[in-house]
Order: C-alpha cells, then sequence, then structure tokens
C-alpha cells in the first residue's frame, strides 16, 4: 500500500472517531434523561420514556440512517451535515440501550437508600443527585464499556451513506488496488486496536469510580451484553 | 411532510418479497450462530491452550470488530480465494460467524450455571464424558439459555439490513431499490421502519411467553 | 422387602470378604490447609462404618476422595484388592463401578423423570437392556416406597422423596460400597425419619459396605459395626458404637458427642 491510500485510512480513522465520540456524547445524554424519566414518578413521564425506548430499540440502526439521511430533510426542510445526520442517528438508537442500562442501574439501588433520602427531606432531584445517582452510575461503567464498543461498530454503517469513515476508506483502498484482503484485515485490525483501548479506559473509569464509593471493580470482565433486549419486566 | 399512501401500495409487493429473504437470513443465521457458538463454548472447555488460545482470540476479534466490514471481507475476500458463494449465503454465514461469537457466551455461562452436583452425581455413576455432555450437562444448561438466544435473535434481525451492503434484496435493499427507481424516500423507508419496529416487539413478546414457559 | 434386588452373599458368591477399602498414608491439602495428613485407614467389605467428628476434620473429604471427586496429593487408595489412586484412568473407571454415592444434596438430574435417573447409568454404563433397568427400577422403587412416582421430575418431589429416589439410583448400579455423605441434612426434620428407615432397612437386609458420614447420631448407634472419631484429619479414636457412644476414651470424643447428643 502506498503512503498516500495510508493518509485515505488514517483520515477515515479520525472521521470514525469524530463520530463515535459525537455520538457516544449524545447517546450519553439520551441515556440518562431517558433512563431518569423511566423512573419517574408520574405516570406518562415513564410511559413516553419507555415508548422512546421500544421504539428506538426495535428499529434498526442501518433504518434508522436511512431515515435520517433520507427522511428528514425533506419533511422538515433540515438538511444536515452528515456527520451530524451520523450522530443523531446513532446516538439515538444507542441512547434507547443505555437508557436501559441507566434504568436499571437506578433501580438496583437498595430501596432502603431512597428511603433514607425520604427520611431526610431530600426532594426528589435531590435524592436522585445526591444518594441515588453515585451509587448507581459505577455499576452502569461495564454495560456502558459494552455499548460503546457496539457503537464503535455501528459507526461502520455511515459508510454505506458514503461518509468517509473507516470502513468507506477500506472499500475505497480496495477499489483502487482491486485487492481486498490485506486493506480489509488492516481496516479490522485498526477497529480492534480502537475497541481495545477503549475497554482500557472505560476499565480504568470503573476502578477510579468504584474507588469513589469503596468498592471494588469487578474481577471479570463481564459478557458484553451488546445491543441486546433484556425483556421489560 | 406529504405522505404518499400509493407509494405505499406500490412498495407492498417489494416489501413482502424483502421481508421474506430478513426472516430467511434470520432463521439460518440465527441456526448458525446457535450451533456455532456451541462449538466455540465446548471447545473453550478443553484443558488445552492451543485450542482455547486460538478459539478465544479469534472470537474475542470478531466480537470486537464491525459485521459491516466483516461481510466486506467475506465478500470480496472469498472469492479471490477461489471460493465463490452467493450474497446471500455469504451475508447469511457472516452474521451467524459474528452472532456466534456472543451465543458461546451464553453457553458457558449456561453450562457453568450447571451446579456442580451434577458432574458429581455423573461422575459418581461413572457415566462416561459424552454421555455426561448429551444427557446431563447441555439438556440443563440449554433450557437456561433459550431467553438469552431469543435476545440475541432479536438483536440479530435488526443487523440484517446490513446485508443489503453486499447486494442482498432484504427489507432495507428493497426500499433503497424502491426509492431510487421512484424518487420516493419517506414511504418505503418509514414502512420497513414500523416492520422493524412491529417484527421486534411481536418476537419479544413471543420470547417472554417462551421464558414463562421454561420457568415452570 | 425384595431383597434379591440387592447384593446378597449367598447370591453373590465371588463377592470379596475381607479387607475392601484400604487408604494407605493420604494426604490431602486444599491450598495452606492439610485436611488428611496421611491417613491409614481400612474397611472390611459388607461393614457399615460412620466416620463422625467436627465438621472440617475430613471425613466427607475421604468420601470424595474414594469416588474420585478429588484426587489425594500423597498415597494410595486401594478397593477390592485393585488400585483407585494412582491409576490409569481406564482402571479409575473400572473400580469406580463397584462404589455408589448418596450426596447431601441429592444431585438427581432434573432433567430426567425419577425413572430415568434411576435407568440411565444401569443402560449406558453396565450395558443392560432398557427393560431389565427398568424392571430393577421399579423393584428399587418399591424398597424406598415411591412406586408411585416414575414419571414425575424431581422438582416434583419433596425433599425425602428425591433422597430416597438417589438412594435408589446409587443401588441400581449394584456398588459393593455405598457412601452416605451426611444424606439427611439438607432435609426438613420431618422428612428424615423416611430417608433413615429405608438406609436402616438396607442395611440389615443386604451385604454391602457402608461409609456414612452423619450428624445423626441415633442412627449411627442403630447400623454402624464400627464408629470412627476423626479430628483434624486424623483418627483419634475408634471401635462399636456401644463402646465410642458410652464410654469414649478421647476427651475430644466426648466433648463431641456432649456437643451433639
Amino acid at each position: 500500500m502506498t503512503s498516500g491510500l495510508w493518509e485515505l485510512v488514517l483520515k477515515g480513522v479520525w472521521v470514525t472517531i469524530q463520530l463515535l465520540v459525537c455520538s457516544a456524547l449524545l447517546a450519553a445524554a439520551v441515556s440518562f434523561v431517558v433512563g431518569v424519566a423511566r423512573t419517574h414518578r408520574l405516570w406518562i413521564v415513564r410511559f413516553l420514556a419507555g415508548f422512546y425506548t421500544e421504539v428506538f430499540r426495535g428499529t434498526s440502526a442501518l433504518v434508522m440512517i436511512f431515515w435520517v439521511f433520507f427522511v428528514l430533510p425533506p419533511a422538515f426542510g433540515w438538511q444536515l451535515v452528515p456527520l451530524w445526520a451520523g450522530t443523531l442517528a446513532l446516538g439515538l438508537t444507542y441512547g434507547a440501550y443505555g437508557s436501559e442500562i441507566v434504568r436499571g442501574a437506578l433501580n438496583a439501588v437498595d430501596p432502603a437508600q431512597r428511603e433514607g433520602g425520604i427520611a431526610l427531606s431530600f426532594t426528589p432531584w435531590q435524592r436522585m443527585r445526591l444518594i441515588l445517582l453515585p451509587q448507581a452510575v459505577p455499576e452502569m461503567i461495564p454495560p456502558f464499556s459494552n455499548l460503546l464498543i457496539e457503537l464503535l461498530k455501528g459507526t461502520a454503517l455511515v459508510s454505506i451513506m458514503g461518509m468517509g469513515d473507516l470502513a468507506f476508506s477500506g472499500n475505497l483502498v480496495r477499489l483502487a488496488l482491486q485487492e481486498s484482503a490485506e486493506i480489509y484485515t488492516y481496516i479490522l485490525l485498526i477497529y480492534f486496536v480502537i475497541a481495545f483501548l477503549l475497554t482500557r479506559v472505560m476499565r480504568g473509569l470503573e476502578k477510579r469510580l468504584k474507588a469513589g464509593v469503596g468498592k471494588k471493580p469487578d474481577s471479570k470482565t463481564r459478557a458484553p451484553e451488546p445491543v441486546v433486549v433484556e425483556a421489560v419486566r | 411532510m406529504n405522505w404518499d399512501w400509493s407509494a405505499v401500495s406500490d412498495f407492498m409487493p417489494d416489501f413482502w418479497k424483502g421481508l421474506l429473504v430478513t426472516l430467511q437470513i434470520l432463521v439460518i443465521g440465527s441456526l448458525v450462530s446457535f450451533v456455532l457458538g456451541l462449538v466455540w463454548a465446548l471447545l473453550m472447555r478443553l484443558p488445552t491452550r492451543w485450542v482455547t488460545w486460538p478459539v478465544g482470540a479469534v472470537t474475542e476479534f470478531v466480537r470486537n470488530t464491525p459485521l459491516l466490514v466483516q461481510l466486506f471481507f467475506l465478500y470480496y475476500v472469498l472469492p479471490e480465494w477461489g471460493l465463490t458463494f452467493s450474497a446471500l449465503a455469504t451475508g447469511v454465514f457472516a452474521i451467524g460467524l459474528h452472532y456466534s461469537t456472543y451465543t458461546m457466551q451464553v453457553y458457558r455461562a449456561g453450562i457453568e450455571a450447571v451446579p456442580v452436583g451434577q458432574w458429581e452425581a455423573a461422575t459418581a455413576l461413572n457415566l462416561p464424558l459424552r454421555r455426561t455432555w448429551t444427557a446431563v450437562i447441555l439438556p440443563q444448561a440449554v433450557r437456561r439459555v433459550v431467553p438469552a438466544l431469543g435476545n440475541y435473535v432479536i438483536a440479530m434481525l435488526k443487523d440484517t439490513p446490513m446485508l443489503m451492503a453486499i447486494s442482498v434484496l432484504e427489507m432495507l435493499g428493497h426500499a433503497r431499490l424502491f426509492s431510487q427507481e421512484h424518487f420516493q424516500f419517506t414511504e418505503p423507508l418509514t414502512v420497513i421502519g414500523v416492520a422493524f419496529i412491529v417484527i421486534s416487539y411481536l418476537a419479544s413478546l413471543l420470547l417472554r411467553a417462551l421464558e414463562r414457559r421454561l420457568a415452570h | 422387602m425384595p431383597t434379591d434386588t440387592l447384593p446378597n452373599p449367598e447370591k453373590n458368591p465371588a463377592r470379596s470378604t475381607g479387607e475392601l477399602i484400604r487408604l494407605e498414608q493420604v494426604t490431602k491439602r486444599f491450598g495452606d490447609h492439610t485436611v488428611l495428613d496421611h491417613l491409614d485407614f481400612s474397611v472390611d467389605a459388607g461393614k457399615h462404618v460412620t466416620l463422625i467428628g467436627p465438621s472440617g476434620s475430613g471425613k466427607t473429604t475421604i468420601l470424595r476422595l474414594l469416588m474420585t471427586l478429588l484426587k489425594p496429593d500423597e498415597g494410595t487408595i486401594t478397593v477390592d484388592g485393585e488400585q483407585l489412586f494412582p491409576a490409569p484412568d481406564k482402571q479409575v473407571r473400572e473400580v469406580r463401578k463397584k462404589i455408589g454415592m448418596v450426596f447431601q444434596q441429592f444431585n438427581l438430574f432434573p432433567n430426567m423423570t425419577v425413572l430415568r435417573n434411576i435407568t440411565e447409568a444401569p443402560v449406558t454404563v453396565l450395558g443392560m437392556s432398557k427393560d431389565a433397568a427398568e424392571e430393577r427400577a421399579r423393584e428399587l422403587l418399591e424398597l424406598v416406597g415411591l412406586t408411585d412416582h416414575l414419571d414425575k421430575h424431581p422438582a416434583q418431589l419433596s425433599g425425602g422423596q428425591q433422597q430416597r429416589v438417589a438412594i435408589a439410583r446409587a443401588l441400581a448400579m449394584r456398588p459393593q460400597v455405598l457412601l452416605l455423605d451426611e444424606v439427611t441434612s439438607a432435609l426438613d426434620p420431618e422428612l428424615v425419619a423416611g430417608v433413615l428407615d429405608v438406609l436402616r432397612d438396607i442395611a440389615r437386609s443386604t451385604d454391602i459396605t457402608m461409609l456414612c458420614v452423619t450428624h445423626e447420631m441415633n442412627f449411627a448407634r442403630d447400623i454402624s459395626d464400627q464408629v470412627l472419631m476423626f479430628d483434624s484429619g486424623r483418627v483419634i479414636e475408634s471401635g462399636p458404637p456401644e463402646k465410642i457412644f458410652s464410654e469414649p476414651e478421647h476427651d475430644r470424643t466426648r466433648e463431641f458427642l456432649s456437643a451433639v447428643l
């Protein structure tokens, strides 16, 4: 491979990382807003949040991407920059999965803690901010770590829309060289390295957060629970 | 927003064709992932590192890299190696392989959840190893893993549109083709979006019913 | 009582007499903790031997070593003149056929019916025909008083019934030695008697060698020919039950008995 082609791949890596960071931030915001809303005391808030989760988990990320690229612009007159269109589709979809993680972790906090907050006459928001979230967030990190890997894999989907990410650069190089084994092996390896680094970072984060509540991190790496619907109970 | 019902009815024949292909991918892909996942899980229990290390590394690699790129790899590289399959066959294998790296962990958890007393009873009765697996351990493990496997089938459903990228005409492939021919994007894309939501919702209801039955 | 379904000295003249089980200089460690320390120990054919002692004294470890669920760190184990440890796998499988075990937690196979739990091993290990195995299973179920439950699954039975099925399952293999590992510890108190009665019957009417770890001292007194008092991985006292229970020699035995009786 020539250095020009490598440059193409590096540009692809950069686009993938930008897209990953943006959509991860959006997904995190959606996860917390919707996840917390699902534990709200008003049924209508819970219902709307639950509806959001069901719809966005129910559909396919790639179909979402098509929808955001082709249906939103004529319908609402927006023409999004591809990066934002990709961020929107991925952030909303993976945010729905993330909201399940947030809800699960909040529900897993010992109910006595909530009662303790009531006894101290905290407002619901104070209880959430001062008691529930500090205990729940460290527990969310391992599943969020898995979700982040799934999101990384999901970013490759934008290449179908012609966005110049890592997967797309692989296709360009294949066309240029008329040879596929080598370039796709490199592309897969780069994704793997990024995934490995992300896991490392998340594990470090888990360690720090758990130290903050006086716990030890999980000794084993958990089985990744990817974009899997843990049936709502 | 302008919605054209006639575009919906024009698209429906293509939709059914696409749905059929999607379900084909899902059923065969699931079977491939169930079988391969079990093979990986059993290989990982062998006492020799010569097997567990490569199997562990390859499955870890496949699990942590995008299915889409794996599809490209198999679709473009296999013919270079003189192995030609249809796009559909390649896609089904790729998706089954990808998901087998998840199902293997489901099986592992299921096998590890069988109480150690069951192994001990099998030893006490002198059952041969193979018989212990087939008559005692696996039947109990499989019951435990059905709900988790079902969840992966639903997850796989939502990854089937990726096969469109290697020219398989499943639901999204048909929607795109129709859109390009008629220059109507909203209707076909919305129809299949709703279809995915409905199918995965029905599937999760079915799964919960199955789970309840297995719990007894 | 259909005693003909069980090993019987008159009908099995080939059966060995004299020493059946022998442990020589057996040591077992778990990490830094030595559970059995150069233990020598033997049991004669047809005897009913009860191991008593505080928990952690190594009683259960002996049963688990004999069942090959554990491997000793040192020493040799011989059963019926053939070495069980150290021995090649094939020989272990052969020798192990002479031994059956009943567990504290029953360990029935939950995916099989009661009948299949009992016939599974005779058919696949001993190569018995399915009919013969079922016939024998029925006789054994009659012996343990559970003929009405053949087609049920273990989860549908009470703990006491499950344990009786487990006894039948172990006997179906016609073992020479039956290992009983705290078989009533996991049972509700009102279910203990039924299980012990079955075991008393078996002890009385057969020549099967029994090695029993139990906290039921009355049961131990009833069925045992010999009682061994364990402490810290050693036999500190042994003898017939009358002697051990009424006039123990060792202080530790006296302490232990006054705590449990």
